[in-house]
């Protein structure tokens, strides 16, 4: 591409080595630098008063260190994060931290040369004195692309983007043609990441191809996904790595106009998002003559309106255009016939994450990572029963049990694993004979589930799957738009059969029927919500169909979940006549001592709330949860 | 304009390329159940419904007919046993949530759910199912015809016409999943917002647009 003016990052990547050697480099030379992790995830946690603890206690220690406000790490298990850059010591990142903590690492570990080993999460490299991440089992799997910027800067300053490597992509991309940047894409065989897998690539050369002017394009940043949060950790910790993908791709394709369709409800990510197109604006890297090249380039941010549905992309195309998130027939398809009838290109947060990347480092570097058919890494949301939650990134193709067991750490009290539902209300549930399955995309698919956007809930012994199903089949019925009969009306008879499952009311050819819907509305539905709806029916059957069968034949529910089909009961021969615990705690007055003073519970008084079962002491045991109910004499 | 041949259940057929199945199949006499399609809208039909399907030769799933184009040796089977068993399940869906009252239907024996059931072999009353009908109030504001939403299907073919013609339309689809609806702005009664040119009643396959000429009974309500 002709230049019109040489103009290159130079000038401005001097300006922000300079501004991050400010802040970060007097680690080396004398002064220390404090980061707090204040994504969503750490606000939640109560970063917020960590932070403020932080800086006054600062002022009065009279300290001269900067605090810098940094996002997610994916350790959110761990939230409030604070780490502390002392010369002298390696960078310390503490855990669990509340104002209390805060202050006192300060004067002990700032002031003192006291690391407090105890609040110690782990330090950021190897060293003689305190555990450090690499220690972690999860250190052997994790491969950190996407979110290797994500809690390491500060995402309101895009300087310390630019001074990690940011913007260089965009850099060498503008000094190739467009078709090379395709190839590139093609060559490293990326996929994309909202679910279906479909070879990006291929999609940026139809739309390239495609006939029609303007082009735009478009990045999804619609999740919605009950228990996903990947992308908003991507936008609210490292926003420029989107937009400079974002651009990347419209040069790609010949677009000069771009959108990030944002949920309304990630305030944060928003405002970070508004941020970040002001600051690459001012610096040239959007709007006319970009870098100095031929290329003009824009981004509006377009708020979503919360619903689920527009992150189909017809859906979305339409939301953005005015209109009511209907999603239409494809084809044709949005790379030939998208927002205002002209060629546009939809990627998901994710998938645009990974182009970066691949522009800066080769496609042959990419595609070393994962596996043949599925190349780079997959970001995952840890959610469930599982010890860490938080945000994993391995390598595609690393097996469920590595990133359950070994980058989660596990299941919680012991409890055994029984479930992973993965890829969220349009996934499946895998159980524990698919845990050796490599996460990939046809791995995934094989096995009657898909890689989804990259929730991963994880399910133990005390959940019923019928519920579970039930419970993502209600979500995409709420969110169904209601166009085509088979969404619409299909997901309402099968919510009402497992409504009645779980309730006991089940009848014998219930199962079946449902099975029968299940498959007719995957085939019939109009779009992916419909399409892909049934998954957490159809596996659940699959794999559990016991469950089901124990609930419908026995009235029995076999994980003591659903509400109707248990009761409380005190086993007379344990229960102590002089202990009232259970009868304190009981909220309802159900519980009463018969004539021989043993407790007895009054099922018709009694809202199943649980407390009673913790309340009994442990050496006698006496309450327990039992399923189908049964009544004491 | 290029002609195409193909085969609709062995019966050569010539179409129009750019044509559609659908229209090619009904256009020789071939019946594809249907309730959204429409010829004004043909090239981008509405595909609401999900009544048409066909299986075609080579092709793993079964199609909507209504956005397959025809194309030269296409191979059509409108009695596939996939392709019927779609259809089946949702006419069967529509009539679970559609009051069956037929007897006193003004559109009784003219009704397109009726003529379906009969084509794919169904019951009007489904025993499979759950039946969810809503109780919206009926509407009889107009003078000229009767809207009770309880019996719409929802395929569009009213909202398509009364906005495609000129005039600000009078009706819209509002709300979402099993409450979509078509209804007026803000829910007003349809007489207050139409102009009365009867567009849609003409093209409402389900009776839940009736004219008030054949609808005796609802004319007092």
């Amino acid at each position: 591409m002709k230049v019109l003016s040489p103009v290159s990052l130079s000038g401005i990547r001097a300006q922000a080595a300079q501004h991050w050697q400010a802040t970060f480099g007097g680690w080396h030379s004398g002064r220390p630098v404090i980061t707090v992790g204040m994504a969503t995830c750490g606000r939640a946690a109560g970063a917020m008063d960590v932070l403020q603890a932080l800086r006054d206690e600062l002022a009065r220690l009279e300290l001269d260190c900067p605090v810098v406000e940094v996002g997610c790490t994916g350790h959110c298990y761990a939230e409030p994060l604070v780490t502390i850059y002392k010369p002298g010591y390696p960078a310390i990142c503490y855990g669990y931290v509340n104002p209390v903590i805060a202050r006192t690492l300060l004067r002990e570990f700032l002031q003192g040369d006291n690391p407090c080993p105890e609040f110690v999460l782990g330090a950021l490299e190897t060293n003689d004195l305190v555990p450090s991440f690499a220690d972690f089992p999860r250190a052997k799997y994790e491969t950190r692309l996407l979110l290797k910027n994500c809690g390491q800067i500060d995402p309101e300053q895009i300087e310390h983007y630019i001074a990690n490597g940011g913007y260089a992509a965009l850099e060498k991309a503008l000094q190739i043609t467009p078709e090379e940047v395709i190839t590139e894409i093609k060559e490293a065989r990326l996929r994309g990441r909202g679910g279906a897998g479909f070879p990006t690539g291929e999609k940026w050369e139809m739309c390239r191809r495609a006939p029609g002017r303007p082009k735009y394009v478009i990045c999804n940043a619609d999740e919605g996904d009950p228990g996903a949060f990947m992308d908003r950790a991507v936008l609210e910790s490292d926003p420029h790595s989107v937009l400079e993908s974002l651009i990347i791709a419209g040069y790609a394709i010949g677009a000069g106009q771009g959108y990030i369709y944002v949920r309304a409800e990630y305030p944060l990510a928003v405002q970070r998002l508004r941020l970040a197109l002001r600051q690459a604006r001012q610096h040239n890297l959007l709007g006319r003559h970009i870098l100095g090249n031929a290329f003009s380039f824009d981004v509006r941010l377009f708020l979503g309106s919360g619903a689920f549905i527009c992150g189909e992309e017809t859906a979305l195309i339409a939301s953005l255009e005015g209109e009511a998130g209907i999603p239409r027939h494809r084809p044709p398809y949005p790379a030939e016939h998208g927002l205002h009838g002209k060629p546009t290109l939809i990627d998901n947060v994710k998938t645009l994450g990974c182009v970066r990347h691949i522009i800066r480092d080769g496609a042959k570097a990419f595609a070393a990572i994962g596996t043949q058919k599925s190349t780079g890494t997959a970001v995952f949301a840890l959610a469930g029963k599982v010890v860490n939650t938080g945000l994993v990134e391995v390598p595609m193709g690393t097996t469920l049990r590595q990133i359950i067991f070994d980058v989660g750490g596990g299941i919680p009290k012991g409890k055994r694993f029984k479930a992973v539902q993965i890829g969220g209300p349009s996934g499946a549930c895998l159980p524990e004979s698919a845990l050796d399955l490599p996460v990939d995309f046809d791995s995934l698919t094989d096995a009657g589930a898909m890689m989804g956007s990259g929730g991963m809930v994880v399910l133990d012994e005390d959940d019923c799957m019928v519920e579970i199903a039930r419970y993502f089949l209600q979500f995409t019925q709420r969110e169904s738009c209601g166009k085509c009969t088979f969404c619409r009306l299909g997901t309402r008879q099968m919510l009402a059969i497992l409504d009645d499952i779980t309730k006991g009311k089940g009848k014998p050819e219930d199962i079946a029927v449902l099975a029968e819907l299940a498959e007719d509305v995957k085939a019939g539905s109009l779009c992916g919500l419909g399409k892909t709806a049934p998954n957490p029916v159809l596996s659940t059957l699959r794999y559990f169909r016991d469950e089901y069968e124990a609930h419908v034949k026995e009235g029995r529910c076999p994980a003591l979940m659903c509400q109707d089909l248990i009761n409380y009961y005190i086993i007379p021969e344990k229960c102590e006549r002089s202990c009232d615990a259970c009868v304190g705690t009981c909220t309802v007055e159900a519980i009463s001592p018969n004539s021989k003073r043993i407790k007895v519970i009054d099922q018709a008084k009694c809202v199943k709330c649980g407390l009673c079962l913790p309340a009994c002491p442990i050496k006698y045991g006496a309450i327990i949860k039992q399923s189908p109910p049964q009544v004491q004499k | 304009m290029k002609t195409v041949t193909l085969s609709i259940d062995g019966k050569k057929v010539f179409a129009h390329t750019g044509e559609k199945v659908l229209w090619a199949a009904l256009d020789n006499g071939i019946y594809i159940p249907n309730l959204c399609a429409m010829r004004e809208n043909s090239e981008e039909p509405m595909t609401a419904c999900r009544l048409c399907f066909v299986e075609i030769e080579g092709y793993a799933q079964p199609v909507t007919a209504c956005t397959e184009p025809v194309r030269e040796g296409l191979e059509v089977s409108t009695r596939g046993e996939r392709a019927l068993r779609l259809a089946r399940s949702g006419l069967e869906l529509l009539l679970a949530s559609h009051p069956i009252e037929c007897a006193r239907c003004p559109v009784n024996r003219a009704c397109e759910l009726q003529r379906m059931a009969a084509h794919l072999g169904i019951k009007l009353k489904t025993r499979r199912l759950r039946k969810f009908v809503h109780e919206f109030p009926i509407d009889s504001s107009s003078p000229l015809f009767v809207y009770d939403p309880n019996k719409c299907v929802l395929c569009g073919r009213c909202v398509f016409i009364c906005q495609k013609l000129p005039g600000t339309p009078a009706i819209g689809f509002a709300h979402r999943g099993f409450d979509r609806r078509v209804t007026t702005c803000g829910d007003e009664p349809i007489g207050n917002r139409c102009g009365d040119c009867t567009e849609c009643v003409s093209a409402c396959p389900s009776g839940a647009l009736v004219f008030k000429s054949r609808s005796p009974a609802a004319d007092g309500s």
